[in-house]
């Protein structure tokens, strides 16, 4: 093996309060397409921007070709021959695609851009990537996986040694990406080292070389693709030892079995939305707690968003009670009984400058619109009540939410979609930054809720809770719903691990 | 090898659209349209209306408006606003009109007054460009500080008896029994520059990158702060030379020339078929949609029965069309 190209060193980058990457080595040979791999927050994108100048890193060294190098900006990477195609793409869809080729690096004489030399060069740069299309055309005009050959043929303009690809393929079907990864291949027997970044397994193993995967903002370690397992990877982006995740006691839970007898409440067939989620069919019955499993960013909000009409679904159908919907927003979700406590229940769900009364209210009032305002006494009584059957502390409902714990604020996000007594609960990761004890409460109360007849849809990035809750759990991989496993004895950690890493063909 | 989609076969009404015109001439062509109709509809109904020296009248009216425009131009290419513009103009006239009739030589006067548009227009851009401020916003603190500032100067008109700008004033070219102005040449001579600058410059092509996507342009390496503050400038430094050319029209400075031309000059640039979003459309637009605005004026006028006031309705009437227009025709190309 030849020298490395490009060798970043102990990079450490850290901004108030979080520490984003800490000592970080990533090495990248000519010839070879490298994959950065790690769960969203991994450290990815940071590690990426320092290496294309848009961050500064406060430690470590970058060296190019043997020398230390040190970019002030984008600009400067690029000279050096450090170019970026970003997953966005960061192009101009008003200018022709010749001009966006070469925008910026026009060929002029006495001032005047020499139009028939830009088409020319940009003519031969898609040529490079085997790609005919009429220069002249604006940008706009044409799909996505073009655009973003364009994109690659501008980044080549520089004569680029290393070429990083940010998630390119997250928006193309798999035919482009099959000409995506032909125009890398040709692109490395030229010697150019590229860094693919992407969530998508397969591809990894299919056009990658080597591998360098992060975690917490930490190198986990740099492999060769062919020596590790699909298993293995993922328990390197996850942090688990495999062979370490110990089964964890169940209790008796009601056979799916059993639960799905009769009219799912809500079935989705074939529902899907382009560039968010492939479709996929899920049926979820009375009284089940249908897990959503699948790492970060592998399409489980998404799936809950389409559900709770947030995105409108470009395919498939979607039925409640057996009679097909059509879910144009959360309203007319709500309407058929769907509630949704989003992720982040800072930003997206509740207003923590009103009291814990008012956003208990919240969707109730919104249910009934405005014009019909919930009298006081009634409301009294249903929070008092939801306060009590939550263990809401403090129970004072007049005090502003800002000042609750964490799980707290999740106990209010929660009384507030059960006072509209929904069939069917969606709950996006519930129990993420609280504390052992709000969370245990918080599980126990899904368990209570499914007993008494409410479907719910459980999102958690934690298997052994997904597994802890669940009737069924789907996993979704790649934006894809790869498998669907009753939560039987057999089913485990390392089980659903294995249907994450391999697509669901275990 | 990219297929490129062996396109389904095309009905009547997509061949006809794809034929003559590619989508991002649409607008123009729209405006071009438009104004051949209504030229078309005035000779048809007004005896005298054919007369080649009506057409001409119309530049000669609006030249002012037409360099003006020309600035706003740029601007609304970057995605920006110039609400200045009509403030500036009045200010130009101000400030010549006292400069000669303290007895300053025109020689000085015009590269005063070109100045002062200029910087006031580089501020702006400053204030758009570092501070963030919304050009909405920066350039309607502009647009209020020229007018105040012609208030400053005189609150009465103040006529203008210069030799040279009397001599201008009145010069008429004439070639064929047709005469035009000293002013629709510098009109000419400045739509001509700027559509060179637009079409051939680096410059000219960061403007439409920067419209198209700014966060692009920056990341591409192009300098989208030079470029924002430079088309605020160049806006500046038109409504200063409208302001002359108005100058050379009254042969007067007074606070209240120009009011409300801002709108006038945004008008134009819209029906002219460039996107108030950015990115997209042509100075010969603009030409045209100035042509639009003063056909309008002449046609009104020709009525005779009709109150000055139809021209703001026929105005607003068409630009409703071009705005839907314009919507149309993104939307299609998403």
């Amino acid at each position: 093996m030849s020298e490395p190209l490009l060798v970043m060193r102990g990079i450490g980058k850290r901004f108030p309060g979080v520490v984003a990457l800490d000592g970080v080595d990533l090495r990248l040979y000519p010839g070879e397409v490298h994959a950065l791999m790690g769960e969203n927050g991994a450290g990815k994108s940071t590690l990426i921007k320092v290496l294309t100048g848009a961050y500064h890193h406060d430690q470590g060294e970058i060296t190019l070709g043997g020398e230390s190098v040190a970019f002030a900006g984008p600009h400067q990477a690029q000279q050096a021959g450090i170019s970026t195609v970003y997953q966005e793409i960061n192009l101009c869809p008003n200018l022709s695609v010749a001009e966006n080729v070469l925008i910026g690096r026009a060929p002029t004489r006495f001032g005047r851009i020499r139009w028939s030399a830009v088409r020319r060069r940009a003519e031969e740069l898609l040529d490079r990537l085997h790609l005919k299309i009429d220069v002249g055309s604006d940008l706009g005009t044409h799909s996505i996986a073009v655009q973003q050959m364009v994109a690659i043929a501008r980044a080549l303009d520089v004569d680029a040694k290393v070429l990083v690809l940010d998630e390119p393929t997250s928006s193309l079907d798999a035919s482009e990406v099959d000409q995506l990864f032909g125009v890398m291949r040709g692109l490395k027997e030229e010697g150019i080292a590229i860094l693919f970044v992407t969530h998508f397994l397969d591809q990894v193993y299919e056009i990658a070389d080597r591998m360098t995967v992060l975690r917490n903002g930490r190198r986990v370690g740099e492999y060769r693709t062919a020596d590790l397992s699909q298993l293995d990877l993922v328990g390197a982006m996850i942090g688990k030892e495999l062979a370490a995740l110990e089964d964890i006691e169940e209790a008796p839970r009601r056979e799916v079995a059993a639960l799905e007898r009769g009219t799912p409440v809500v079935s989705a067939d074939g529902l899907g939305r382009n560039g968010a989620i492939a479709p996929f069919s899920l049926a979820i019955h009375k009284g089940e707690v249908v897990g959503l499993a699948g790492l970060l960013g592998s399409g489980r909000t998404e799936v809950a968003r389409l559900l709770f009409g947030a995105d409108h679904a470009d395919q498939g159908k979607i039925a409640v009670d057996g009679e097909p919907v059509a879910l144009r927003g959360p309203q007319s979700a709500m309407r058929q009984k769907i509630a949704y406590c989003p992720e982040n229940r800072r930003t997206d769900g509740l207003v923590e400058e009103l009291t814990v009364r008012e956003n208990i209210i919240l969707a109730l009032q919104a249910d009934r619109g405005w014009a019909r305002p919930v009298p006081r006494t009634r409301q009294d009584e249903l929070v008092a009540r939801y306060v009590k059957a939550l263990d809401i502390r403090p129970a004072d409902p007049e005090i502003p939410v800002r000042n609750l714990s964490g799980g707290n604020q999740q106990k209010v996000l929660l009384a507030r979609w059960l006072i509209t007594e929904p069939k069917l609960m969606i709950l996006d990761e519930p129990t993420r930054g609280i504390d052992v004890g709000a969370k245990a409460e918080i599980q126990k109360l899904v368990v209570e809720l499914s007993d008494g007849g409410m479907a719910v849809l459980f999102i958690s990035a934690e298997l052994e809770e997904v597994l802890r809750l669940s009737h069924k759990v789907a996993v979704l991989r790649d934006r894809k719903l790869v498998a669907e496993l009753d939560n039987t004895d057999g089913l485990d950690t390392d089980r659903v691990m294995a249907a994450i890493a391999s697509g669901g063909v275990a | 090898m990219i297929d490129l989609k062996t396109r389904p076969p095309l009905n009547v009404a997509d061949r006809v659209r794809a034929i003559p015109v590619r989508q991002k001439y649409l607008p123009v062509t729209a405006t071009a349209v438009l104004l051949a109709l209504m030229y078309g509809l005035g000779v048809i109904n007004y005896p005298g209306f054919s007369d080649t020296q009506i057409v001409l009248n119309v530049f000669v009216d609006n030249a002012f408006l037409l360099v003006v425009a020309v600035g706003m131009t740029f601007v609304i290419l970057t995605g920006g606003i110039d609400l200045s513009v009509g403030s500036v103009v009045a200010l130009t006239t101000m400030i010549v009109a006292l400069l000669l009739e303290n007895g300053w030589p025109a020689a000085v006067v015009l590269p005063v007054a070109l100045l002062m548009g200029a910087t006031i227009g580089f501020l702006m851009g400053l204030m758009i460009h570092y501070f963030d401020v919304q050009p909405f916003i920066a350039t309607l603190a502009g647009m209020f500080l020229a007018r105040g500032l012609c208030y400053v100067i005189s609150t009465d008109s103040i006529s203008i008896d210069n030799p040279f700008w009397v001599s201008v004033a009145n010069a008429q070219l004439w070639f064929g029994g047709f005469f035009i102005t000293i002013s629709v040449l510098i009109a000419l001579v400045v739509v001509l520059v700027a559509a060179y600058v637009l079409a051939y410059t680096t410059f000219g092509r960061d403007v439409y990158a920067v419209g198209g996507n700014p966060q692009s342009a920056m990341l591409m390496g192009l300098r989208v702060g030079r470029t924002r503050i430079a088309v605020y400038t160049i806006s500046g430094l038109c409504s200063a030379l409208g302001g002359v050319v108005l100058s050379f029209y009254m042969l007067s400075g007074y606070g209240l020339h120009a009011s409300g031309m801002e709108l006038d000059a945004i008008a134009a640039v819209v029906i002219g078929g460039t996107l108030l979003t950015g990115g997209s459309g042509y100075l010969f637009g603009t030409v045209l949609g100035v042509l639009v605005l003063g056909l309008i004026q002449t046609i009104i006028t020709f009525q005779g029965d009709l109150s000055s006031w139809w021209t703001k309705i026929f105005i607003g009437m068409f630009l409703f069309v071009f705005i839907v227009l314009q919507r149309a025709v993104t939307r299609r190309r998403r």
